[in-house]
């Protein structure tokens, strides 16, 4: 890890991984499980130590967010959380209008619990509910109903969340268009501030895998599936997604997530901007000066105090122009030129002049004076675009 | 030194796999030359690749030196010959420089196609040739009706052949005493004027071009002018030797009798082809040694590089293998779809795909090849006629008159229960039947003669497929038959890929068209536009798929702020890219090229 160089006020987010659930998704491929109570005792112990450790070399920054995530950090004992929290204010210049989130399962929240996050400092929820039918709860081997869901969603606002954003997951298998749209309006009507839609990934691992791994290939090869939904059907529910919610006053500020004005996930935007974050707890990715570093991903090893960096990269000024592109291409708004030249001193169109020119030409980006963003076709093939903004 | 009394020069001929490897590896360690240590598993198949494929492909020769029972020491030349039908030219000069051959006939499985076809020129060569049974340990050993069938089939006395086991070194001592006592020593005059047969030469970057040779008569020192009779290229001679195992020891002269190498500082092996007659400038002789042939291509295919830029790489690669390789040929030519490339020229198909994995392999070229195609004759309407071996070339339908393609006979020996499939595939292959010979009660010499260029997709495959690796193949040269041809093109997203296109029989056009159309849809990755394939004849379209278009390639999520991972995948996808083949606006994978090659997999 580099000795930051930063000048005061330099600003920077903390990630803290809680790598613990009741029980693992059937979908799930996030470094996380199931564990006894001690373990996760002596997980928090470690994870104190490390931020103890690691926060003296992040002096001069101001960390303007931090973000609890998992797994599912709500599982914690609340009593951990306040401590960590505690031990973060004491290590790092933590500002007054940080924004400090906590990913929680319906399920595991309490009263109690949220009084606690309140009362250390939390400000911003982040609940998986994925659904608002329970059948496919069930399905994706989620531990709560969606009454469940709800009742925890009232608490928190009855305890003063008033920044509160939901999980929720589209195109699942045998998924009907309709059923899903239910959901989501369902979910609406909550008026929750920030809604994160991601469309179903079988990855490599999972549950899902072995029962869908092979009807994703067939579909990713324009085959048609047998479970999955189809490539167009797929497709429909990502743009009716973004529709209903563009009706129901939410802009969507990038490429699965949506938010009230003003209440975009600045952590989030981070990682998109390249700002720096320090990831801290198990596996936790890093951007600190330019180095991308991260944390042992092997439990046992972590609890034996193992917290050096691993696999350090520099991301030198090629790789740090293909982040600015392929990274800022996922928000809305696209990478702004002048941006671009203040951190690199050369022009967006210099660089990248040729690819802008190519994918506008195919409809996939568009240009103004002032930025470069994904068309709405650019959206659904995302990848393809950024993938030529690699250098040679 | 030695007088050719106690000299034996001498081949050993096998079908694949009957063991020709592995006896000569125990003859070379039981004449006890090597160290343990130089003992390698296979000592005269140098290249890995005829490792793997456990095939010899170019000749080499060792030499030993074998003390016999009678008490005298003797030198045996063991010349290598390669094993397969591409080759049977060089076959043809290694048996010519040797004056016997030990026939090993696998004790389980008996005489093969190819055992008949190599103990043929053997006789044809006029060498005394003995028989050895081999793989007696096998327990499906038979080696009394082996020992019948050598008799009936091929007709030379095998009641007194060594029963041996190469692998387990029992009786090989025989063999060696057979080889003393059985084959006839050379004989030469050395007081003649020279002449030396060259039956291999390779290409060394320090010597220059070893030429490989049997001398005939007279001899040969270093400071002689030599000239080669065929070619009429001359040099003086550098150096002279015998072969040890894997190594040359430089001698003072070789004289009528021995087999051994020269150098001369020459270049290429151009000039040093085989079957050529070496003679002394100052003192020729009055003839060349007979035999002499000048090998053609029978198989034609494109190669390119991977990446254009390449491509002087792959020029610099052709023109080293060619140093070794006389029968390679090549020229320069461009595809609108693969750019700068070269058309080469092979003996077969097995040829082909050597030259390939070599230049892969040695040179760490990564290729594109061109469906393989056979010289076919077209005659125009006008009265001339033009031999094409690129489709690409072929004028247009109009112009042509009638156009005729290369017919081989084939032999086919095959166990009684696997006839009728193997009939079969002939006939799928356009075979015209001419006879079927019963060579015991159950097995049979089936004798086709078949267009060239239904052998050179995938027969070898096929054959092997249906009579579960038991049928053996051989295969000559016939001469051009007229037949009913015609140009099939690929067109996608409407633009003709020239790389593509191939000639075909009429009758199966539409057939490998649509096997085509069907792989290439496999092949080619979806865009974001619908692309179609079509097969078509002039400008009749016969077969037609569609690449759908891509709707989607978007990560939802971004794993938190693990980055690296998702530019790993970016970066995958943009190396996928890089090596693919644009044609308009379509990008087609290397392996797209290929594929279609191999169309009858199930």
């Amino acid at each position: 890890m580099p000795e930051t160089k930063k000048d005061s006020g330099a600003e920077c987010g903390i990630y803290l991984h809680i790598p613990f659930c009741v029980l693992k998704c059937r979908y799930c491929d996030f470094l996380s499980a199931p564990a006894a109570e001690e373990t996760k005792e002596d997980y928090v112990r470690v994870l104190l130590q490390e931020i103890k450790e690691k926060a003296p070399a992040f002096q001069n920054r101001t960390v303007t967010s931090v973000f609890f995530g998992g797994g599912t950090p709500s599982i914690l004992k609340a009593g951990a959380i306040s401590n960590l929290m505690d031990q973060i204010r004491t290590g790092f210049a933590v500002s007054d209008d940080a924004e400090i989130t906590i990913e929680c399962n319906p399920g595991t929240l309490t009263r109690e619990k949220l009084a606690i996050y309140k009362g250390c400092g939390i400000n911003r929820l982040s609940m998986g509910v994925q659904s608002a039918d329970n059948a496919v709860l069930k399905m994706l081997g989620r531990i709560h109903t969606y009454e469940a869901f709800l009742e925890s969603f009232e608490l928190a606002r009855k305890a003063g969340f008033k920044n509160i954003n939901l999980d929720i997951i589209s195109g699942l298998p045998l998924q009907k268009e309709g059923d899903y749209e239910k959901s989501l309006k369902k979910l609406l009507r909550l008026r929750p501030e920030h809604l994160s839609v991601y469309s179903l990934l079988i990855e490599e691992g999972t549950e899902f895998y072995r029962l869908y791994g092979e009807d994703a290939k067939i579909r990713e090869n324009g085959g048609k599936p047998q479970f999955l939904p189809e490539e167009e059907a797929e497709r429909r529910m990502v743009h009716r997604t973004a529709a209903l919610l563009a009706e129901s006053g939410y802009q969507q500020y990038e490429i699965s997530n949506f938010a009230r004005k003003g209440r975009e996930s600045r952590h989030n935007l981070g990682y998109w901007r390249r700002s720096d974050y320090l990831g801290l707890g198990l596996g936790a990715a890093s951007l600190v000066d330019n180095h991308r570093f991260h944390n042992t991903r092997a439990l046992d090893d972590y609890l034996k105090y193992e917290f050096s960096p691993q696999e350090e990269e520099v991301i030198d000024k090629k790789g740090q122009m293909e982040e600015t592109m392929f990274l800022g291409l996922r928000e809305i708004r696209g990478v702004e030129k002048a941006e671009f030249y203040r951190r690199f001193g050369v022009s967006m169109r210099n660089v990248y002049g040729k690819v802008i020119d190519e994918m506008s030409a195919d409809g996939l980006l568009m240009e103004t004076e002032q930025n470069v963003c994904l068309s709405t076709r650019g959206l659904d093939v995302a990848n393809y675009v950024m993938a030529a903004f690699l250098l040679d | 030194m030695t007088d050719q009394e106690r000299i034996r020069n001498f081949c050993i001929i096998a079908h694949i796999d009957h063991g020709k490897s592995t006896l000569a590896d125990r003859i070379i360690e039981m004449t006890g030359l090597l160290t343990d240590r130089e003992m390698q598993e296979q000592v005269l198949d140098n290249m890995d690749l005829e490792r793997e494929r456990g095939i010899t492909i170019k000749s080499q020769a060792v030499r030993t030196i074998y003390k016999a029972d009678d008490g005298e020491e003797y030198v045996l030349n063991l010349i290598d010959t390669p094993g397969h039908v591409d080759f049977t030219y060089e076959v043809s000069r290694s048996l010519a420089a040797c004056d016997g051959a030990i026939l090993v006939v696998d004790a389980a499985q008996g005489v093969e196609a190819q055992t008949l076809a190599n103990v043929y020129l053997a006789l044809d060569a006029d060498l005394e040739v003995f028989p050895v049974i081999n793989k007696i340990d096998l327990p499906s050993a038979d080696p009394a009706r082996v020992i019948e069938e050598i008799e009936d089939v091929i007709g030379i006395e095998a009641e007194d052949a060594p029963q041996i086991s190469a692998k387990t070194g029992q009786n090989v001592r025989d063999v060696l005493e057979a080889i003393v006592k059985k084959l006839p020593a050379p004989k030469g005059d050395p007081d003649a004027p020279l002449q030396a047969l060259i039956f291999d030469s390779k290409y060394d970057s320090y010597k220059g071009v070893i030429v490989f040779c049997r001398i005939k008569n007279g001899r040969i020192a270093p400071g002689d002018r030599m000239r080669m009779i065929a070619t009429g290229a001359e040099a003086d001679v550098v150096e002279v030797g015998t072969f040890g195992a894997g190594q040359f020891l430089p001698c003072s002269e070789l004289t009528a009798g021995m087999v051994g190498y020269l150098t001369a500082s020459l270049k290429n092996v151009k000039d040093t082809r085989v079957g050529d007659t070496v003679t002394n400038a100052a003192k020729p002789c009055d003839q060349a040694l007979p035999g002499y042939k000048k090998v053609n291509p029978m198989v034609y295919c494109g190669i390119y590089p991977a990446d254009g830029a390449k491509y002087p790489d792959l020029r610099d690669a052709l023109e080293k293998l060619q140093l070794n390789d006389a029968a390679l040929q090549f020229e320069a030519e461009t595809s609108v779809a693969l750019g700068f490339g070269f058309r080469c020229g092979f003996l077969g198909l097995l040829h082909l795909e050597i030259v390939e994995e070599r230049l892969e392999r040695e040179y760490h070229l990564d290729l594109v090849t061109t469906a393989p195609s056979v010289i076919y004759q077209v005659h125009k309407t006008d009265g001339t006629t033009l031999s094409i071996t690129n489709p690409t070339n072929l004028p247009d339908p109009a112009e042509i008159d009638y156009m005729e393609e290369p017919f081989v006979a084939a032999e086919i020996m095959v166990t009684s229960e696997f006839i009728g499939p193997i009939m079969d595939l002939c006939q799928e292959r356009r075979g015209v039947y001419q006879s079927i010979e019963y060579i015991e009660a159950t097995r049979a010499l089936i004798k086709y003669d078949m267009p060239l260029n239904e052998i050179i997709y995938d027969f070898f495959d096929a054959l092997k497929s249906r009579s579960r690796g038991y049928a053996s193949f051989d295969y000559e040269m016939k001469g051009y038959v007229k037949s009913d041809l015609v140009k099939l093109d690929i067109l996608i997203n409407k633009e003709e890929v020239d790389a593509l296109s191939f000639i075909v029989f009429a009758g199966t056009a539409y057939e490998r068209g649509r096997k085509m159309c069907e792989k290439l849809k496999e092949e080619i990755p979806r865009h974001l536009f619908e692309i179609p394939i079509q097969a078509a004849i002039g400008s009749k379209v016969i077969a037609r798929e569609t690449v759908k278009a891509m709707r989607k390639d978007v990560l939802a999520k971004c794993y938190g702020g693990d980055i690296t991972r998702k530019k790993k995948l970016l970066e995958k996808q943009k190396e996928g890219k890089k090596r693919m083949r644009q044609v308009g606006n379509v990008e087609i994978p290397q392996e797209a090229f290929m594929s279609v090659l191999k169309l009858d997999e199930e």
